[in-house]
């Protein structure tokens, strides 16, 4: 008991820091956890998520009956296999780029330019598409018409869709996924440039064989978690970038649950997505995690 | 020897050419953006108007800092991203202070606790039930409240704090300093570099913001510039609106009125950025190597 007391007053403090960020996580992100038990009741907003009544796993079979769902799934699934195979490789080429600039100064200002798409909000870059795109009077299509090209719809035709939506990925991660990799690049020992070079190797072959497999242990690791997050997508981009007229293709798993919750008001079936798609990206995540220890042992748990 | 210089040089011609291609790749749809929102109607019309703008024209941005909701947006976004910017950092100092003391009991399970969270949420749907269900739907604290601590930037935090020699804290433990005296006049004034960094992304986060928006704010009082800027330049209000005014203010294309409010929106982010940019650099890297 004494030892109780001379702890606590040792450690109040550090307690008393605790306690609003505690009940934070508590409030706000175990809150609506507990709101999740929503997926299994028929819920009434009046009667509030205890009240509502229970109803097994209705909203779950329901919503596997429906087609919408697997379009949603299946596009989640699309979007981002090839959001890795696009926007995966890109900034790992700039970076290795980036590292054989030898002006500091030239390096300094690309890095600069290149981080920017980051910082440039989703509704932004969705306005600049547009401006840009469309087939009246974007200027990618006026000048492809200056060069005798038709007018390609980037935005209306769903095929077409898919590449502006993977090109504005592009742009907007490469140059800040460069900084991790650049970070990994100024571990690799220095000397073996110079053995390189005494054995006769260009700049290409240096490259080749001693900077990239320099870097390939973060590559592995980032591949495996972004596998990990195969089918957690953001909301942003694909509501943005997306429209009715590719919606056979725009709409994913974030978009849907939006539209079906809040613009149409089906409470369980909303949340019941969401669940299912928190569940098996955990699983997805986990497993990422297994794999990643396993080749690498360089984890992230 | 010969042959291998020169192949050298080739590469690094190539190299120049492929990264300056990128370069103007990022850049571009800025400098396409700013040159429709400066230009007069007729090059913008005709399609004449690529990175360089044509007859200067700056009657776009008049009409957007004529626009009294406009500018309501700009003033409601600055103040909220202050404010959450202020209180997520006392919030996330709060948690990640306590959370490197390996010697606190719970530590462990206020940690697991918090990252839990990193890997399972409850889904959009019940996080709007919450926020109905504490009345703050149309309230600002419903954009501050549900984001006051991202775990990763915490730990982030945590990593930093980790690496300030111990031997400080000790030595002011040994003069009396409490917890708290120790954490504001010791720890954070060596902690500039990773609070500017968070700083930072907080805020970037929440000027940006969008989503939630789009979920909790339906009172136009309200808006902050990212919702607004999305009802002008995805719906087509703006057309309407300028045919209702009709002739008797100068004619300005909606294109011209879209990429103004557009550069108006980037602005601050645009100023802020090179200031900052020094530390966040240094910020991810600590964040990124932790293993």
């Amino acid at each position: 008991m004494r030892n109780i007391n001379v702890y606590l007053h040792r450690y109040w403090q550090l307690y008393a820091m605790l306690v609003l960020p505690v009940a934070y996580f508590v409030v706000f992100r175990y809150g609506p956890m507990y709101g999740v038990t929503i997926a299994f009741k028929d819920f009434n907003l009046f009667q509030g998520v205890s009240q509502s009544p229970w109803v097994g796993f209705d909203v779950f079979k329901q919503i596997f009956k429906m087609d919408a769902f697997y379009l949603a799934l299946r596009n989640t699934f699309m979007l981002n296999f090839l959001d890795l195979v696009f926007s995966f490789p890109a900034p790992i080429l700039l970076a290795l780029m980036l590292n054989e600039i030898r002006s500091v100064l030239y390096k300094k200002i690309s890095q600069t330019i290149l981080y920017l798409p980051h910082f440039i909000s989703w509704v932004i870059i969705g306005g600049i598409v547009y401006q840009a795109f469309s087939t009246s009077s974007g200027i990618v299509n006026t000048l492809l018409g200056k060069i005798g090209v038709a007018p390609i719809p980037f935005l209306s035709d769903k095929y077409y869709w898919i590449f502006t939506y993977l090109g504005t990925g592009v742009w907007q991660s490469a140059g800040w996924g460069t900084i991790i990799y650049l970070a990994a690049l100024t571990a690799i020992n220095k000397e073996l440039y110079e053995a390189a070079e005494v054995d006769g190797a260009g700049r290409f072959k240096k490259m080749w064989h001693i900077t990239l497999p320099g870097i390939k242990s973060t590559i592995v690791v980032l591949l495996v978690l972004k596998l990990g997050e195969m089918v957690q997508i953001g909301f942003e981009r694909p509501f943005v970038i997306g429209n009715v007229t590719v919606k056979e293709f725009s709409e994913v798993l974030s978009t849907f649950v939006y539209k079906v919750g809040l613009q149409t008001g089906e409470y369980s079936v909303a949340t019941a997505v969401g669940f299912f798609q928190a569940v098996v990206g955990l699983v997805f995540i986990l497993t990422a995690n297994y794999i990643a220890k396993k080749t690498t042992d360089e984890g992230i748990l | 020897m010969n042959a291998a210089s020169r192949g050298n040089r080739l590469f690094d011609v190539v190299l120049y050419v492929l990264l300056f291609i990128s370069l103007v790749a990022c850049l571009a749809p800025f400098l396409h953006i700013v040159s429709i929102s400066m230009s007069s109607n007729k090059p913008i019309l005709s399609g004449q108007v690529t990175i360089f703008p044509m007859e200067l024209n700056f009657s776009a941005y008049s009409r957007v800092l004529a626009d009294p909701t406009m500018l309501r947006s700009l003033w409601f976004s600055a103040y909220l991203t202050v404010i959450f910017t202020v209180f997520c950092m006392v919030m996330t100092i709060l948690a990640a202070y306590p959370l490197t003391k390996k010697e606190l009991k719970g530590r462990r399970f206020v940690m697991y606790l918090i990252v839990f969270t990193m890997f399972f949420s409850g889904g959009i749907i019940p996080e709007y039930i919450l926020i109905k269900q504490l009345h703050l739907l149309n309230s600002m604290w419903s954009l501050v409240l549900p984001l006051l601590v991202n775990p990763f930037y915490m730990i982030i935090m945590m990593t930093f704090f980790q690496n300030i020699p111990k031997s400080l804290e000790e030595s002011a433990e040994l003069d009396g300093s409490s917890h708290f005296g120790t954490l504001v006049r010791i720890i954070l004034p060596l902690s500039m570099p990773v609070i500017a960094t968070l700083s930072l992304f907080y805020a970037v986060n929440r000027w940006n913001g969008f989503m939630d928006t789009l979920f909790y704010i339906t009172d136009p009082n309200l808006y902050p510039l990212q919702l607004k800027l999305y009802q002008m330049v995805m719906n087509s209000m703006m057309t309407d609106q300028m045919q209702m005014e009709g002739a008797q203010i100068i004619q300005v294309l909606p294109e011209s009125l879209k990429a103004a409010s557009i550069v108006f929106a980037t602005l601050p982010i645009l100023i802020v950025y090179p200031w900052l940019q020094r530390y966040f650099v240094s910020g991810i890297m600590l964040g990124s190597v932790k293993g």
